[in-house]
């Protein structure tokens, strides 16, 4: 514990900025795979526990585009498109076997596609670390604000999650597609029963949280390595901002993200040895005050 | 035998005993030997995890900090005290019945998938306590300089042999004792909230109390297990508070089947097995045991146990 060195923190602004632009990315990340999550558990009720290795395929996916194409914009969208694809295909061909028999089904069958896509990785890429690196576009000067130094890549990365979040949420609330969404997640047979296509409807859904773990993956990619076993953490901290959040709410999402990102970018100075402490007794806390989480509704 | 279930499964128990203790009589094999010992390790364990999700449908994710609890605890009385072994493994069982109190008081109101997760977050935070807590524990290196051989009735726990049969001692009383949870009222009580938790209220059942019990219960033989596992590996590792290990006896138990007592025992047998033989084979050993776990999970939709009773319920209806 090193509170001398927080308060030290907290008394200079360059090291304030620094630090909330880390915790910043961090969160901001999480958001985009915690989002997809809330998507998927809020629609159907499925806990998915393969999520962080959308994650992981979609650095890597960006990983080898930005090496083929020298394009890191196309690397993104490749990244995307591939999990959105891969997301749909693991609904289809595992998932929907499984709608209606024990919640430990599903996760048996998710634990199957860690474990396989952890082994497929290795196979593909190779079982050691990999540096993507800063794309070219961005290797250029830090921006300075207020003494603190901040890449640009990391304003963009924040930039680029800000505005898919307003997108989603904006979407959710206002366009045809966000209101059946929601519908079907309130009583999805009756949604079904006024002749909604809930197969489409579900497989979109799972499309949609397999982008945003595509494009968080690569987004990540740059700033952190790539290797075999990233899906795994990424994917509890993904789930304790889902759980803060509320199950099903992505503002409950968003806000807890962000959160636990701060909680990070600060704890690691003031508490180097139990950064990942804190994030699990900031959850039992909201848990024992706020059982369902912030912004969370009763569920099963 | 209908009559007497109790008699019945204390017979089953003393012959399974029985057959383990003879087999090296007949053959001594070191691979089988451990492979026994880690099974009964595990075995506890998972089945411990069965009392909750099976039995009460409480599915902790974080089960595994109480197995890593009673190795630390176990080895830690072994290394700083002099107590004997059996005595350093009772207070190892109380120390994590009393962690599972803790634990439970705080979870068991909550919601099945929060209290999964909440399970869950108190397991990783117990393991950053023994990551950063690096005096007492030892830190990510774990607790190292082995736990000291003191001898037990003329047993001495270092030879492999004595290992072995202590064990198996221990697995067959252990499960026998959860046996005998699961088949009394209390059990069934268990059972009826799981099915029908407002019904057990109106009934009379006290909710929270049977849950904190059902929870401390599991965690205490969580605890044993964990004590065997101290013993195996003489010492504690961080690992075995890792969450992984809960995921191993998640799908240990779910292999094997969540409605059948032995369940988890076949499922852990189970997936040992496979993690050695495919050890062996191939480096790829999540690929493999990835597409075997999905074939079970999608082929047979239960654990293997579960699916053959209900096959043979369907054969006779």
């Amino acid at each position: 514990m090193d509170l001398d060195a927080l308060g030290n923190c907290f008394a200079s602004s360059a090291c304030v900025v620094t630090q909330t632009t880390s915790g910043l990315i961090v969160g901001m990340l999480l958001f985009l795979v915690a989002a997809g999550l809330t998507l998927i558990f809020g629609v159907l009720k499925i806990v998915n526990f393969a999520h962080g290795t959308f994650y992981m395929l979609g650095g890597y996916v960006a990983f080898s585009t930005l090496a083929l194409t020298d394009s890191y914009t196309l690397a993104v969208v490749a990244a995307a498109a591939a999990m959105a694809l891969f997301g749909v295909l693991f609904e289809r061909l595992l998932i929907a076997r499984v709608y209606g028999s024990n919640v430990l089904m599903q996760l048996l069958i998710c634990y199957a596609v860690v474990l396989i896509f952890d082994d497929v990785v290795k196979i593909v890429w190779g079982p050691d670390f990999h540096a993507m690196g800063m794309p070219p576009a961005f290797q250029v000067a830090p921006l300075f604000i207020a003494g603190g130094v901040v890449p640009p890549f990391y304003a963009v990365l924040i930039g680029i999650s800000a505005v898919i979040a307003i997108v989603l949420g904006l979407g959710l609330a206002l366009t045809r597609i966000g209101k059946t969404v929601r519908a079907a997640a309130q009583n999805p047979s009756m949604v079904s029963a006024l002749g909604v296509n809930t197969t489409l409807l579900f497989a979109l859904v799972f499309a949609v949280g397999g982008a945003l773990a595509g494009l968080a993956g690569a987004l990540a990619a740059p700033v952190r390595s790539l290797s075999p076993g990233m899906g795994f953490s990424i994917l509890i901290e993904s789930f304790i901002v889902t759980v803060i959040g509320g199950m099903g709410s992505i503002a409950g999402a968003l806000v807890a993200a962000l959160v636990i990102g701060l909680l990070r970018g600060f704890g690691t100075i003031g508490f180097p040895m139990f950064t990942d402490g804190l994030t699990y007794v900031a959850m039992i806390l909201i848990l024992v005050t706020r059982p369902h989480g912030l912004f969370g509704r009763e569920v099963a | 035998m209908r009559r007497h279930p109790a008699l019945r499964d204390a017979l089953i128990a003393a012959i399974a005993l029985v057959v383990l203790l003879l087999i090296p009589a007949f053959h001594r094999s070191p691979a089988f030997e451990d492979y026994v010992i880690r099974v009964s390790a595990m075995a506890l364990f998972a089945t411990s995890l069965n009392l909750l999700v099976g039995g009460a449908g409480m599915v902790s994710f974080g089960h595994g900090m109480f197995y890593g609890l009673g190795a630390y605890a176990f080895a830690l009385l072994m290394q700083m005290t002099d107590l004997s072994l059996p005595v350093a493994a009772l207070a190892a069982i109380a120390i994590t019945a009393v962690g599972a109190l803790l634990v439970g008081a705080v979870c068991i109101r909550l919601g099945t998938i929060y209290f999964a997760f909440v399970t869950l977050a108190m397991q990783m935070l117990f393991f950053s306590i023994i990551i950063s807590w690096q005096s007492l524990t030892g830190g990510d290196q774990g607790l190292r300089g082995g736990i000291p051989r003191r001898e037990l009735f003329g047993f001495e726990l270092g030879s492999q042999l004595h290992l072995y049969q202590f064990c198996a001692v221990v697995m067959v009383l252990g499960l026998l004792a959860m046996r005998h949870i699961a088949a009394s009222p209390f059990g069934a009580t268990l059972r009826m909230i799981r099915d029908n938790e407002t019904r057990a209220g109106f009934l009379g059942v006290v909710l929270w109390r049977a849950r904190l019990t059902a929870f401390v219960l599991a965690g205490a033989f969580a605890g044993l297990g964990g004590v065997l596992a101290a013993l195996f590996v003489s010492g504690a590792y961080p690992e075995l508070a890792d969450w992984p290990n809960s995921g191993q006896a998640i799908f240990a138990v779910m292999l094997g089947g969540i409605d059948t007592f032995l369940g988890p025992l076949v499922g852990t047998m189970i997936l040992l097995a496979l993690n050695d033989i495919v050890t062996r084979v191939t480096e790829y050993h999540g690929l493999v045991l990835g597409l075997v776990i999905l074939a079970f999970a999608l082929g047979l939709r239960r654990g293997l146990l579960d699916f053959l009773r209900l096959r043979r319920k369907g054969a006779k209806a």
